[in-house]
């Protein structure tokens, strides 16, 4: 197995978020400031190497037909974790990301690497998988958070970067800006990586882990 | 009294919609909403779920964890609380009402793992809300999201057979500006809430 390539697989070729769309939810709601986009990103990338890590340790001991309950547990023991440090030592953070901090438990990012990778992989590639992905993951939040911050309020981390006399255009950094950008995003990198990202993977849903499910349920269930 | 309840449950459907201004459950909200029957069958379930969530976590959260200052739990045992609750219902209704399951059952799994539920129970107790105020506020967001949902299927369908979306915006990026237009769209309620009750 090629290490190198399992690690920068996340950036752009597999990005989660902006090719296999995965994790809208926090992808949107963080974004409205790079610093937060950061803080998102280094804590969702610490609880997917250290769940990657400890599931792929314990791939032949998790039955089978429980697995999925069992990779909830370990991701949350993590999340809870990392509830704690960013408490301590970025309380501004904590109030920042808000409820999205323990909502990273049901990021299908992280369930999506335990169920693709860590489960079938062994554990140094599993902690490169999951290191990669998570800097894929940051990379996107930055890019995001990135134009909404300078078109939505004129700075960038902080620091102005538009000219003051130029308005912000402010609904960037509410709902709509959000789900504006991010459609714009991924169509931009599907437009540039056109032929290089695999089509299959780019249609959206089938990362997810339960995309068998949903397909199902969207096919409207009985019928 | 009544008054009070009716604007929380407002509040959840239109000023605070759970999709398109909280950000929660846009898996869904991107997944299951092709179709109309699936579309609806997704909210009532998410709806479901999440009154029977809140109805076991609220307790166990201010009962248990809070008074043994073990709050810290909070995010392990009520994501377990819900996959357990999820497996109960689908195996209960299974045995007893196989016309429900039939119809609801195969989005059950989906739920576990659907941010919305444990989203709001966790805002439940970070509000402070009491228990019946709590499960207003659980059944005010699953109808807001069956709203946003069905909105959003009408959108979807129109979009599918629309022509000339270059290749590049196809599917789910041309999903998301729509969203992003029902969004604005919903933006124009902020205020209601004041405007009746206020």
């Amino acid at each position: 197995m090629n290490y190198w390539k399992t690690f920068t697989n996340g950036f752009i070729r597999e990005n989660p978020v902006l090719v296999l769309v995965l994790g809208t939810c926090p992808t949107i709601a963080v974004t409205t400031m790079v610093s937060n986009g950061i803080g998102m990103g280094i804590a969702a990338t610490l609880v997917l190497i250290c769940s990657n890590i400890v599931i792929s340790m314990l791939r032949k001991v998790i039955p089978n037909t429980v697995r999925i309950p069992c990779f909830i547990v370990v991701i949350a023991g993590f999340v809870t974790i990392v509830q704690f440090l960013v408490k301590a030592f970025a309380p501004e953070l904590d109030s920042a990301l808000g409820v999205f901090l323990p909502l990273i438990v049901v990021n299908c990012i992280i369930l999506g690497r335990a169920e693709m990778f860590a489960s079938k992989n062994n554990v140094w590639a599993s902690a490169l998988d999951g290191a990669g992905m998570g800097i894929g993951f940051t990379i996107a939040l930055i890019l995001m958070s990135s134009v909404r911050e300078i078109l939505g309020a004129g700075t960038w981390l902080g620091y102005q970067v538009l000219p003051a006399s130029m308005d912000p255009i402010a609904v960037f950094r509410l709902a709509p800006g959000g789900f504006f950008v991010f459609g714009l995003l991924v169509a931009a990198v599907a437009l540039i990586t056109k032929g290089k990202v695999s089509h299959k993977e780019a249609s959206g849903c089938m990362a997810c882990p339960f995309s068998a499910q949903c397909a199902k349920a969207s096919e409207g269930g009985a019928k | 009294m009544a008054k009070e309840y009716l604007a929380l449950i407002l509040g959840c459907i239109l000023v605070n919609n759970v999709v398109l201004a909280q950000f929660m459950g846009i898996c869904p909200f991107l997944g299951v909403s092709k179709k109309m029957d699936s579309a609806v069958g997704m909210g009532i379930a998410v709806t479901f779920v999440l009154v029977m969530a809140t109805a076991a976590t609220w307790p166990f959260y201010t009962y248990l964890l809070q008074p043994h200052g073990m709050a810290y739990l909070e995010t392990l045992s009520f994501i377990l609380i819900i996959a357990a609750l999820v497996q109960l219902v689908e195996i209960i209704m299974k045995k007893y009402t196989p016309s429900l399951h039939k119809q609801l059952g195969v989005y059950l799994p989906l739920i576990t793992t659907n941010c919305a539920v444990l989203g709001i129970t966790i805002t439940n107790i970070d509000e402070t809300y009491g228990y019946f105020q709590s499960l207003v506020n659980a059944f005010g967001t699953g109808l807001g999201f069956l709203l946003a949902m069905i909105l959003f299927n009408g959108v979807r369908s129109r979009i599918d057979n629309a022509e000339g979306i270059p290749d590049a915006l196809k599917g789910i990026p041309s999903a998301l500006i729509a969203a992003s237009l029902i969004s604005m769209g919903f933006m124009g309620f902020s205020g209601l809430i004041e405007g009746i009750f206020g």
